[in-house]
């Protein structure tokens, strides 16, 4: 029967054609759709983790009550030897310290004197010994002139401050702050790079160094504001996350001891965790949309088909056929037009969602001015599930529709159909 | 009728009377903590979440528009200069040396990582060109019986908007000072205590300062020696003396 009726959708075009393609868009928009949210939140989440919260962060219990203020007194003390105890105890992961501070980036003049200053958000990273931060937080890419900090002394600071002040490359700029001791800050850096992340909330002021310039100049000795944990495989695993976390916290952290280090979870920093709530909630609701909004314009076409197809059916009755032979005939040619229209639509979305991937939409005059963390570009994720997720609204939208359409057959009344039919 | 107009001139009257009183004891005030000019050696005790820092200066100041601080221990800080001229700020710093002019929302941040910020340190106008005040009640601090006063900004150039003020009946020296935001918030509070008399001006030689936005338990700022009313020469107040 399957063959006859495959026969039959390719055979009469008018009968198939319009329902193909109604599936087909359906389903395309939908995988579109999906890998570009998917993308969208995959990409924020993979920056913030990046840049600011690792998949784990440890920092201690008090500098993470006031994680916002970046008080540095607050800071980690004897992080050698707590990295060595992560490496050991979690061997899948990588460990890596930073320190983040706020200071006064200062340009001086021929007497030394201030010529040109602006805030800066700094961030000290491991340079010289782990070229794998240089590429998690995508400094390569991002320089805009110079290179990399070689040897201490040197640091990038943001093109725009650059480009503002006329700061060039080998000149020096004094960053002023306060150590972990509050002494004051003073460490003049060569300027080695420009750079710029396409991040309006890092190009306003930032300047990158080596952590051990930073460790000296703060007074640091041996600590950091913060040590970040990476998979080493890249993903994100809530499972193993939680595992983790609660064997280094019921280790490590106490809690009458303000200054003992505490591991936090990804979704557990900056709200990200309702942010990941929000994804997954999205996807599935945009699916149940289209569902639900195909299966209103296929039951509209169905019921279009049915009446196109009415005098055809009442032949079939009058020949004989039962009405549950014709109605089930029906649902399978729903299915086929479903399956059909759903392969077309997954390999047409499947195409977009790569170009999208590859390409991406840049959304970075529109984000100028916002100061959350957020991508500049935006782009798709192909995932696994999108393979398989177009046929949910193809086929249930169209056998749905159908379904309902054909209940119309049990309604005619054999005793009419001659005159239906005006034979 | 009648007893309502009394009441409110009643009400106008003393309401007259305590601004007339309140400005009389701000008055005492100033002439007790401002002077001409003078020389203060001080040591500033820094209570942070782990450890505490003595850091001692020598500073020279000529009304509230001109000052200059050394910092003469700990070695971290030993040679730092800062000098405040106006409105200006510039601090030297011998490690890079460098002279970096402070300005806008950094001068709002913690000097040393004390209690102080740069702000507070530069403001040294007299109260009463700053503030409007009214007495508020009486209490006793330590023993002492003070006026409580509350003092409204009248200038715009303020760090502090308004401030709950409890001054020495006796001695006409602050013992206690909340000092409010805008909003009502209150940003810090000031103990003063060992007052003495330092030639014919009674003065507190010991405040505590308590940022209420940091954590921490306070800095304590300690006069060591004062001097009123000397000889400061003029080219002291130069940036040129910072390199010296």
């Amino acid at each position: 029967m399957i063959k006859f009726l495959l026969k039959g959708i390719l055979r009469d075009r008018s009968r198939s054609l319009l329902p193909i393609i109604v599936v087909s868009i359906g389903v395309f928009l939908t995988i579109v759709m999906s890998a570009w949210m998917k993308g969208i939140f995959t990409d924020m989440i993979d920056m913030n983790a990046n840049f600011t919260t690792g998949h784990v962060k440890i920092m201690t219990r008090a500098y993470a009550e006031n994680s916002n203020q970046m008080p540095l007194d607050l800071a980690l003390l004897g992080i050698d030897e707590l990295k060595q105890n992560l490496e050991k105890d979690y061997p899948d992961m990588e460990w890596v310290s930073r320190i983040n501070f706020g200071g006064l980036l200062d340009v001086p003049d021929k007497n030394g004197e201030t010529r040109a200053q602006g805030p800066a958000a700094c961030k000290a990273i491991d340079f010289f010994h782990n070229p794998k931060e240089i590429e998690r937080m995508n400094i390569s890419k991002s320089l805009v002139k110079g290179s990399i900090p070689k040897k201490p002394g040197e640091a990038i600071i943001s093109d725009e401050f650059a480009e503002k002040f006329g700061v060039k490359l080998g000149e020096d700029v004094t960053l002023f702050g306060s150590t972990m001791n509050g002494s004051m800050l003073f460490k003049t850096f060569t300027v080695c790079g420009t750079i710029r992340f396409g991040m309006t909330m890092l190009d306003r002021g930032a300047i990158l160094m080596d952590i051990s310039d930073a460790q000296l100049a703060l007074d640091m000795e041996n600590g950091s504001t913060e040590i970040l944990g990476y998979f080493n495989d890249g993903n994100y695993d809530k499972l193993k996350v939680e595992e983790v976390t609660n064997t280094f916290n019921s280790k490590y952290s106490k809690e009458n001891d303000e200054f003992s280090p505490q591991m936090h979870k990804l979704e557990e920093q900056s709200g990200l965790g309702d942010y990941l709530a929000m994804a997954d909630g999205m996807i599935g609701m945009m699916i149940t949309f289209f569902v639900i909004a195909m299966s209103i314009v296929l039951w509209n076409t169905g019921l279009l088909g049915g009446l196109r197809r009415y005098t055809e059916y009442g032949i079939r009755l009058a020949l004989g056929e039962e009405k549950k032979h014709i109605y089930k005939t029906m649902i399978y040619e729903a299915i086929l037009i479903g399956i059909i229209g759903s392969v077309l639509g997954t390999i047409l979305g499947l195409g977009m969602a790569y170009y999208l991937q590859e390409v991406g939409l840049d959304f970075s005059e529109m984000t100028k001015n916002i100061s959350m963390m957020m991508p500049p570009i935006y782009r798709a994720t192909i995932f696994p599930d999108l393979f398989y997720i177009g046929f949910i609204p193809g086929l249930i939208a169209m056998v749905s529709g159908n379904a309902l359409a054909g209940l119309t057959i049990y309604k005619r009344k054999t005793s009419q159909l001659f005159k239906e039919l005006e034979v | 009728m009648k007893n309502i107009l009394i009441s409110l001139f009643t009400f106008l009257f003393l309401g007259s009377l305590s601004a007339q009183n309140a400005n009389k004891i701000i008055e005492k005030v100033d002439a007790n903590m401002s002077s001409k000019n003078r020389i203060v050696e001080s040591s500033m005790i820094i209570h942070g979440k782990r450890n505490s820092r003595t850091i001692t200066s020598l500073s020279y100041s000529v009304g509230d528009k001109k000052s200059f601080t050394e910092y003469l221990s700990p070695a971290r800080e030993r040679g730092t200069k800062m000098l405040k001229l106006e409105d200006k700020l510039w601090i030297y710093s011998p490690s890079t040396d460098r002279i970096i002019q402070i300005s806008g929302h950094m001068l709002r941040q913690s000097l040393m990582g004390s209690d102080l910020s740069y702000e507070d340190m530069m403001d040294d106008r007299k109260l009463t060109e700053v503030y409007t005040a009214k007495v508020v009640g009486e209490e006793n601090i330590d023993g002492r019986k003070c006026y409580i006063l509350e003092l409204k900004a009248k200038v715009v150039d303020v760090a502090y908007y308004s401030q709950k003020i409890w001054i020495d009946q006796e001695y006409f020296v602050p013992l206690k000072e909340d000092l409010f935001a805008k909003s009502g918030k209150l940003l810090k509070q000031t103990t003063f205590s060992n007052v003495k008399k330092v030639q014919g001006r009674w003065y507190p030689t010991k405040m505590v300062y308590k940022d209420m936005l940091k954590q921490g338990n306070g800095t304590e700022f300690i006069v060591n020696s004062m001097k009123f009313n000397q000889e400061i020469q003029e080219y002291i107040f130069t940036k040129a003396a910072l390199k010296q």
